[in-house]
């Protein structure tokens, strides 16, 4: 198919990419529930209000971004250290939303890259990049009108029923979040050595760091700020990565 | 100092569409320096393992069920189950450990 082509069908396959978009936002939207559930109840712990843990979610829509957030609220960091410690737990999206822009039509209007840039977590940056050609932004908004609702009532819901559930039930999902995370980096693990040992080496040190005297006094925010930058730099340079692929989204 | 709580979300929902965003709309040509792009390939592995353990033995009531938690998922994940699957076997696992222990 020629790039005028693909065009004209992407122009005729709004209604139809918009109601695929839906349909794939389901088992995301599911797995959001129950992942932001658990958000919810950290949300809870560090002393937001359910309004409050609604705006977090519904304005950011990203599980370790909003998790490293009411880590420092929790701790009553600085603003800065907010500003810092968001900017690391999100900094995976630079890359994804870069590589989404090498796949939007140069003629979409900046409008459509502004929204999609709204609806830009790991799972749908997933979905969109799998397609072929260029990315149909009304896609990436079925996606996440679909997914993003269940993200932000799993976060409310969590926000209150954390209060109101049994312990053994709260403990029991406030391991879900970590379920997710776990799921996203040992199958990026088992196909590239060095982030298998990256991800070893992380473990180490992060459990090192929260029990040496002295370092385990530094606030938990800026602990994973350090130990991301020192390790991944440390790759970086020592082990370059090849290949094209730009993010393995775990799914 | 007391912070308000809306100041934090402010700045945490500023950083985050920033980072969505920016590469989008401003950044239209590649990004070639290898050092960089490596960087970015491996911060969010980095970042989420240093964020999982050792919070997640932390986070249960008994840390004998984080560990169990950690080690199904790991295990799951492994053997490549889904996003979901893995999340759920993992509080699925802690509840059965302290159904025991607690």
């Amino acid at each position: 198919m020629t790039r005028k082509n693909k065009e004209i069908v992407g122009v005729l396959n709004k209604k139809s990419a918009f109601l695929n978009g839906l349909r794939d936002g389901i088992p995301i939207g599911l797995g959001y529930f129950a992942v932001s559930f658990s958000l919810g109840i950290e949300a809870q712990n560090a002393g937001l209000s359910f309004f409050e843990s609604f705006l977090a979610s519904f304005f950011c829509n990203a599980s370790a971004g909003e998790m490293a957030g009411f880590t420092v609220i929790a701790a009553k960091g600085t603003l800065f250290e907010m500003a810092l410690i968001t900017l690391i737990a999100n900094i995976r999206y630079v890359l994804m939303s870069f590589a989404i822009g090498q796949r939007v039509n140069p003629k979409t209007s900046v409008i459509h890259r502004f929204l999609i840039a709204y609806g830009l977590t790991d799972e749908i940056f997933g979905i969109s990049i799998a397609k072929s050609g260029y990315i149909n932004p009304f896609y990436s908004y079925g996606a996440i009108l679909c997914a993003g609702p269940c993200w932000w009532a799993g976060t409310v819901i969590g926000n209150i029923a954390g209060n109101l559930m049994p312990i053994r039930l709260v403990s029991a999902f406030s391991v879900a979040l970590y379920g997710m995370f776990l799921a996203i980096i040992i199958p990026a693990g088992k196909k590239d050595r060095i982030i298998a040992a990256l991800i070893a080496i992380s473990f180490a040190a992060s459990f090192s760091a929260s029990y040496i005297p002295f370092i385990c006094d530094i606030s938990t925010g800026t602990r994973i700020i350090v130990l991301t930058v020192v390790i991944s730099l440390a790759a970086a340079i020592l082990f370059p990565h090849k290949g094209e692929e730009v993010i393995d989204n775990g799914n | 100092m007391e912070i308000n709580t809306y100041f934090y979300l402010t700045v945490m929902a500023l950083v985050t569409y920033a980072v969505r965003v920016l590469p989008l709309v401003l950044i239209k040509h590649e990004i070639k320096n290898r050092t960089f792009r490596s960087f970015l390939y491996y911060v969010p592995y980095v970042t989420l393992a240093v964020m999982t353990f050792p919070a997640i033995v932390d986070a249960t009531q008994s840390p004998i069920a984080g560990i169990a938690a950690l080690i199904i998922g790991v295990l799951l994940a492994w053997l490549g189950a889904k996003l979901f699957t893995v999340a759920a076997c993992c509080c699925v696992a802690v509840l059965i450990v302290e159904f025991i222990l607690v």
